[in-house]
């Protein structure tokens, strides 16, 4: 199939179209254009790694990099994932949904999660 | 007027007659009326051309499910095609046209298709025209082609308005026949915010057509005053007109209202209104479908469905026919011969195919155990024979199959029906989350059986929305068994007997795709083009299904079941898109400079959403590039101003910002001094050089960052994630102040200069106050607040001043009155692009998320220090090719060769492919500073091979020529201007 | 059985009652050489070219529903080659060719209606993109041909060039694009493979693939046990999940995209147009319904259903290009799952796994490809190599970062 997407990089992408109900924590029910959709929330557990002016990254770290950009469960079914409330107060939320019927179960303030993680 | 075709009573004004036309004949119906019973009133019973065959056709149905009856409609000048006659509503002056016919409706010359039709069955296409293999191109498709399609689509550009609006509620009532209404009624008196839409602009379903009896009244008499009783309330709102096509996620349906297509002239309002309906519940009550059944010539025009029949007499007070006869499988043909012979008409004969039957009605014959196996008449049905051999004479015949609830809505989120073996249909199966089904649309026929359980589902859904519900109503209601016994196809017809009318499908393509190995519901579907026709198979679909069920001897429900999608009645992409069209297909975004800029006569360009001015032409200029040379050549030589107010504009602040920025650019910025600007590249995690820009810092905690103008969204987000998603216990805050600030480049040699006239005494921005890459927070114009930087994208000695947007257009009146004395030139993106080039800055064709720092020539920025987004990434092995693209600069051989972008490069002798490719040109322009074309590209190894002459190659525009890789830097390489 | 003209036309004068099915409906055997797990376009023309091209014998391709009952039955049928970068557009000049001989090699009308394809452009930067673009396709052999404005509005009049938002500058075009009866290419290559004997297995779910010692040697099925030598994937929009039975995990994400057709109308569209500055594009069948279609809907959704903002971003490209077709009526939409690669490219390689194979991350492009893919595929299947078309196609290229990413969007799947 062909998309006619423009190639160069003044057109700005107008990609976040959505038709779902996402309840914000804060804000209550939103309509989902307001947001903009990232991926599978595994993408908070970015390696921590420490560079070293003398060698490069080793092959386990880039390995480990690389899982974290790259790969991805993609489950059909329950998935945690990012979305961004760019059209709202910008924070970015835990959204759990089922990729096969597109119900929301819960909704979650990334910065709350990671602090409850924390303690 | 043909009153002998009209009979008594009925809900039309037959004090308003209206005039129409069609195919250019004059007639005249009533306010009241569809286009098809108007033509039935005028006797018009040949009104269409099928697909394939090019067969005469009548009006099949009374509502959307028609299949034949698509018309094209005239107004305002712009035609419609593909209309059903049975939704169009009669209004003064209709103008109609009859579709798919070479030579006129009644002699239509391709029903030479029909005569042929023994070697055009199912799926013929794939298996002829192969050979010779040219003509397909040249003979075969085009005349498939030309045979294509069925109405004509007018040219012209759309010249209706659409409008788009939104609706919540906590009940969404789809239908407002008996279980529509009463559903609402119910649901209001407990407090619930109803919606109630339906497709017809005459509410009441079914009860219009049919004389049932409810709390005593006649059906029409009760729905009147259950409509008087809903409009008082006021958390009720009743929508006529209004298909409810799609049922989205999370409750959310889509409504189309068609507001004017009614009336003669719409006054400016728009033609029709897409709602998008907000709904915490929602009860589908949208009724059922009559089907027909399969038997031999079942496709002449006067043969209708049985509750079509009723319907045009009971509602429309049209006599269909003089002689008519019903053919049923089921108590409801005997229903419409009851309620035909009451209306006057004569019914000649009932054809039942179960013999068992007790229904009986005094002086019509009935056949009963008896089928229809064929009829004759070309234009108009003339007899029918039985399987017994008794010919009757008729002019119009009823079929009763059975009836389909329409549950379409129910499958729009992939719910499979369930089919039913008593009613023998389908019935709902898992429907949308928050959607209950009610009445016929459940499967249930009886209207006292239709009333009890409405009444008990809209109780479930207030109690589930937590509403105090009251006492259920008791209403008392007539009711009637279906008694059916299932009968899709006669199986004694020798003639073809169509089972898809529209796209000419038979029972005998049906047996061939089975012969064939088109099994699946969905293949048979695909290779028969069943149900694919404009009803999307809302007739058809069972019965071939059955058919196909029948073949391999298995239950209906074994072989399977099409679900349907949306939308269910086809809808106009006009209304779809609504008022997104021509210059607001996506809005604008002006420039603090924008007005003065129109005034001083700029061209502008797209940019994104934003326009930008492009150049400023000045009197006798004639060609764009005159204007861009001297816009350069002014700047470079004195001073040029431009709005650079689209570049993305961050503040930054917190304890922890220098080492935010730190990680999120690919160098270093923890160090960079207070009162200091810094040229920043940023990566993606992969690696890929992202965007890039400069980032000030204006004291300890507070950085000011600047993006690409098409990145500033992105990178905006981008930040925000990784200061709440990663380094989450960084004290960092970010505010975009893209429109807070209005944002000037001043550049040239006397900007200084023109910027001390209007920047506040107190402030010195000389060379040693203020040098190359300063930034400070100043006044100007006698105090207002102000934001300098000496940054320069052009290469000159430059400064970027900003301002509150709010001073934005008084700003460029000052610096330009100011600058008078220098001969000041505002410059656009042409010249600021030229310029650029010039000086061998990269930009977006050079940033376009293909190309790494290293390819930039910028891979020794990258931090080794720390972990930055993209470092890790940034050294997997293909990107430290040391062979890899470089950014190079590009310049002809002859002075006046022009270069083209886009070209790719080769080395001289090599043979042009995708092996011996090395690289492309990004970017080229004139220079009207050295004088000739430069131009910016990638080549591999290039950094290395300045000097080297080599084949620039536009197959394209078959231009090739050789080039010599320079250095990018093709004015000023030490910089000595910027730092003046 | 042949087909022909005169067998059409005989079978017509015998009431059409000899016809004989267009392929068999074997049980499976106990063992094959090699399996092919997914009877959609992919897996149905791998096996057509292994038996074909490749001479390979106890061949079966299993289906969990129908043969040809997922994306290639859902698209929006356009094919071309006009790809830019050298990972792809050799492999995608391939397919052209195919589908160009396809008709008379396997026997069968898919009716392949070259009328060509229009990619609009809006301005300045576009151009240059899309002028590297056309260079790429001309030393590829694929042929291209640059349109200015007053080009364009020959070809096409009723575009929209005095109104627009985003006024319409030129064009690239491929005159060898064009559309293809997508079904038919399914059952083509299903009936062609079942000529040559391979057991096309309809109804037969994969329930587990069984893995020994880091060798494949078999699947578990609704249908029992069959062992095989080598086992081909190609899923689509469920590679994540078949991978998944054999413990892998993909650089895929599956989203929706949905595709739409109108009723039928008599021609208007000379060929395939897509805006540049939207998401639109769009073409006429031969049945005269204008197909077309969009961006992706942009979650990650097995729903094979799509959300209502994303039709109205599609018909608002449309009318933003094309005004003229604001009444005619969207009669039908439906959405695929998409296996949404890491950079818009597919994959066509061996797995860590001895004897699995795996062909995925087609994206919404893979109905293009289909002749292509299954070849390439077949060719590493039997010869243990990959064809020269396809050697980028690796599922290591993200360690070693030699990404195809012909948008540069990066490693966001919904992006490409």
């Amino acid at each position: 199939m062909k998309k006619a997407k423009a190639l160069n990089q003044t057109y700005i992408r107008q990609w976040n179209k959505k038709f779902m109900i996402i309840n914000h924590p804060i804000l209550g029910p939103r309509d989902a254009n307001e947001f903009v959709y990232k991926g599978d929330a595994e993408l908070l557990n970015r390696p921590h790694w420490t560079p070293n002016a003398t060698k490069r990254a080793t092959y386990a770290e880039q390995e480990e990099f690389h899982d974290y950009l790259y790969l991805r469960n993609n489950p059909a079914g329950e998935h945690k994932e990012l979305w961004y409330h760019e059209q709202g107060d910008r924070s970015w939320l835990i959204i759990t949904r089922d990729t096969l019927t597109h119900q929301i179960s819960k909704v979650e303030l990334v910065r709350e999660f990671l602090k409850e993680k924390v303690t | 007027m043909s009153g002998d075709f009209r009979l008594k009573g009925g809900r039309i004004d037959k004090n308003c007659e209206i005039n129409f036309t069609f195919n250019g004949q004059s007639m005249r119906g009533y306010l009241g009326d569809t286009l098809a019973s108007a033509l039935l009133a005028n006797k018009k019973h040949l009104v269409a051309r099928s697909f394939k065959y090019h067969r005469p056709r009548g009006i099949f149905s009374a509502g959307s499910e028609e299949p034949n009856a698509l018309v094209t409609l005239v107004k305002d000048n712009h035609s419609e095609p593909n209309l059903r006659a049975t939704t169009i509503e009669l209004y003064e002056g209709l103008e109609a046209k009859s579709q798919n016919h070479k030579g006129s409706l009644e002699f239509d010359l391709m029903r030479v298709n029909d005569f042929l039709s023994p070697f055009l069955s199912a799926g013929f296409y794939y298996k002829t025209f192969m050979w010779p293999k040219k003509f397909w191109e040249k003979l075969y498709e085009p005349v498939i082609r030309a045979a294509a399609g069925l109405g004509s689509l007018d040219m012209k550009s759309d010249p209706s308005v659409y409008d788009k609006g939104f609706l919540h509620c906590d009940l969404l009532i789809i239908g407002a026949g008996p279980a529509g209404l009463i559903a609402a009624s119910e649901a209001a008196n407990n407090g619930l915010k109803v919606l109630i839409c339906d497709e017809d602009f005459l509410l009441g379903g079914r009860l219009n057509s049919d004389d049932e009896k409810i709390e005593g009244l006649s059906s029409v008499d009760w729905v009147r005053k259950k409509i008087g009783e809903l409009k008082k309330l006021k958390n009720v709102r009743l929508m006529n007109r209004t298909t409810v096509y799609g049922a989205f996620d999370h409750g959310i349906f889509g409504a189309l209202e068609r507001k004017t297509d009614h009336i003669v002239n719409s006054h400016g309002k728009p033609r029709q209104v897409l709602w998008k309906v907000y709904s915490k519940r929602s009860l589908l009550c949208a009724g059922a479908s009559e089907r027909g059944i399969s038997f031999g010539n079942n496709d002449r025009p006067g043969i209708l469905l049985s509750s079509a029949l009723r319907s045009y007499a009971t509602r429309w007070a049209v006599k269909p026919g003089e002689k008519i006869a019903v053919f049923t499988n089921n108590n409801d043909g005997w229903r419409t011969a009851r309620v035909l012979r009451e209306k006057g008409c004569n019914v000649v004969a009932v054809i039942d195919s179960r013999e068992d039957t007790s229904e009986q009605l005094y002086g019509i014959n009935s056949y009963k155990g008896k089928t229809v196996v064929t009829t004759s008449g070309i234009k108009r049905i003339k007899s029918v024979t039985l399987n017994d051999g008794t010919k009757i004479t008729v002019d119009c015949l009823g079929i009763s199959g059975g009836w389909n609830p329409n549950i379409h809505l129910t499958c729009h989120q992939r719910g499979r029906p369930e089919w039913n073996h008593k009613t023998h249909c389908f019935i709902p199966g898992e429907t949308p989350i928050g959607m209950k089904v009610a009445g016929s649309a459940n499967g249930l026929f009886g209207l006292s059986e239709i009333i009890q359980e409405t009444i008990a589902k809209t109780q479930a859904i207030c109690k589930e929305l937590n509403f105090t519900t009251k006492k259920a109503t008791q209403i008392k209601a007539s009711s009637q068994n279906l008694d059916i016994e299932p009968l899709w196809h006669v199986a004694e017809s020798k003639a073809r007997a169509w089972v898809d009318m529209q796209n000419d499908v038979t029972t005998k393509d049906i047996y061939q795709s089975h012969m064939e190995g088109f099994r699946s519901v969905e293949h048979l579907k695909r290779y028969t083009t069943l149900g694919m026709a404009t009803d999307q198979g809302k007739n058809s679909n069972i019965i071939g299904l059955a058919i196909m069920a029948q073949i391999q001897k298995k239950p209906i429900e074994e072989v399977g079941t099409t679900i349907f999608r949306p939308p269910f009645t086809p809808i106009s992409i006009g209304a779809l898109a609504g008022r997104g069209r021509g210059k607001d297909f996506r809005p604008y975004r002006l420039t603090p400079s924008h007005k003065w800029a129109t005034e001083n006569g700029a061209i502008f360009v797209e940019a994104g959403n934003w326009l930008r001015a492009q150049w400023f032409p000045k009197n006798g200029e004639t060609f764009w590039r005159d204007s861009v040379n001297r816009e350069v050549k002014e700047t470079r030589t004195s001073v040029g101003i431009c709005d650079v107010t689209t570049l993305g504009k961050i503040d930054i602040k917190g304890k922890d910002a220098g080492e935010f920025l730190n990680r999120i650019y690919a160098n270093n910025f923890g160090k960079l001094p207070i009162g200091k600007t810094r040229y920043g590249l940023m990566l993606r995690e992969d690696g890929i050089a992202y965007d890039d820009g400069t980032t000030a810092r204006f004291s300890e905690n507070h950085f000011v960052m600047t993006t690409t103008t098409a990145n500033a969204v992105l990178v905006f987000r981008n930040l925000e994630f990784y200061r709440q998603c990663i380094w989450s216990d960084f004290d960092v805050h970010l505010i975009s102040t893209t429109d807070m600030w209005a944002q000037f480049a001043v550049a040239g040699p006397n900007s200084r200069k023109l910027l001390q006239k209007i920047v506040d005494k107190e402030f010195d921005i000389s060379n040693e106050k203020f040098p190359f890459m300063g930034c400070k927070e100043i006044t100007v114009c006698d105090g207002i607040i102000a934001r300098l930087f000496r940054i320069s994208f052009s290469g000159e000695l430059a400064f970027e001043l900003a301002v509150p947007t709010r001073y934005g257009d008084s700003l460029i009146r000052v610096l330009m009155e100011a600058g008078k004395e220098f001969q000041v030139t505002p410059y656009g993106t042409e010249a600021l692009g030229v310029m650029r080039i010039e000086k061998g800055h990269a930009a977006g064709n050079e940033l376009n998320g293909q190309t790494s720092a290293q390819n930039l020539g910028m891979g020794r920025m990258i931090s080794k220090k720390n972990d930055c987004v993209g470092n890790i990434m940034s050294e997997r092995e293909e990107f430290d090719d040391k062979d890899g693209l470089r950014l190079v600069g590009f310049k002809p051989m002859t002075r006046s060769q022009q270069l083209k972008a886009g070209a790719h490069f080769f080395s001289k002798g090599k043979k042009y492919n995708m092996d011996t490719d090395e690289g492309w040109m990004t970017s080229v322009a004139y220079s009207p500073i050295l004088e000739h074309y430069i131009g910016l590209g990638y080549i591999k190894n290039g950094s290395n091979r300045l000097g080297e002459k080599v084949m620039s190659v536009d197959l394209l525009n078959n231009q090739i020529f050789e080039v010599e890789i320079v250095s990018p830097h093709f004015l000023d390489p030490e910089g000595e201007r910027l730092r003046a | 059985m042949n087909y022909s003209a005169l067998k059409v036309f005989f079978q017509g004068l015998s009431g059409n009652k000899g016809w004989k099915p267009m392929w068999r409906e074997p049980e499976p055997k106990e063992e094959y050489d090699i399996l092919i797990v997914g009877g959609g376009g992919h897996g149905l023309s791998t096996a057509y070219y292994l038996a074909k091209e490749f001479q390979e014998k106890k061949i079966a391709v299993l289906e969990k529903g129908w043969i040809g009952s997922g994306n290639i039955g859902r698209n929006t049928t356009i094919i071309r080659s006009n790809y830019l970068l050298k990972g792809n557009q050799p492999f995608y000049e391939l397919s052209m060719k195919l589908w160009e001989n396809l008709e008379q090699d396997f026997n069968y009308n898919a009716m392949i209606s070259q009328r060509g394809i229009m990619n609009l452009f809006h301005n300045d930067p576009q151009r240059d993109a899309y002028t590297r673009r056309g260079n790429s396709m001309m030393i590829s052999g694929a042929g291209a041909v640059m349109l200015n404005e007053k080009e364009v509005r020959r070809v096409a009049p009723f575009l929209d060039f005095d109104n627009a938002r985003f006024p319409i500058k030129g064009a690239l075009c491929q005159t060898r694009g064009g559309t293809v009866r997508h079904d038919a290419v399914a059952w083509g290559y299903a009936r062609g493979a079942d000529r040559l004997g391979v057991d096309i297995i309809q109804n037969c779910p994969v329930l587990n693939i069984l893995v020994e010692n880091d060798k494949c040697i078999g699947v578990e099925t609704a249908k029992g046990t069959i062992k095989a030598k080598k086992i081909a994937i190609c899923v689509a929009g469920s590679s994540s999940q078949v991978m998944n039975m054999a413990g892998l995990k993909l650089p895929i994400e599956s989203h929706v995209l949905q595709a739409f057709v109108t009723e039928g109308l008599k021609p208007v569209l000379p060929g395939v147009i897509t805006f540049g500055a939207g998401h639109f594009y769009v073409s006429q069948s031969d049945k005269g319904g204008l197909v077309f279609g969009g961006d992706i809907d942009g979650y990650n959704s097995y729903a094979q259903r799509g959300n209502l903002p994303t039709v109205e971003d599609v018909c608002e490209g449309g009318m933003a290009i094309m005004p003229m077709i604001g009444r005619s009526k969207l009669l039908r939409m439906w959405g695929g799952i998409m296996d949404m690669s890491m950079d818009g490219s597919p994959f066509i390689d061996k797995t860590k796994i001895e004897g699995l194979f795996f062909n995925g991350g087609w994206c919404y492009g893979g109905f293009k490809a289909t002749p292509a893919s299954g070849f390439c595929f077949a060719h590493l299947l039997s010869k243990g190599e990959p064809h020269e078309t396809a050697l980028e196609f690796r599922l290591d290229r993200f360690q070693r970062g030699a990404v195809i990413d012909e948008k540069g969007q990066g490693a966001q799947p919904n992006l490409h």
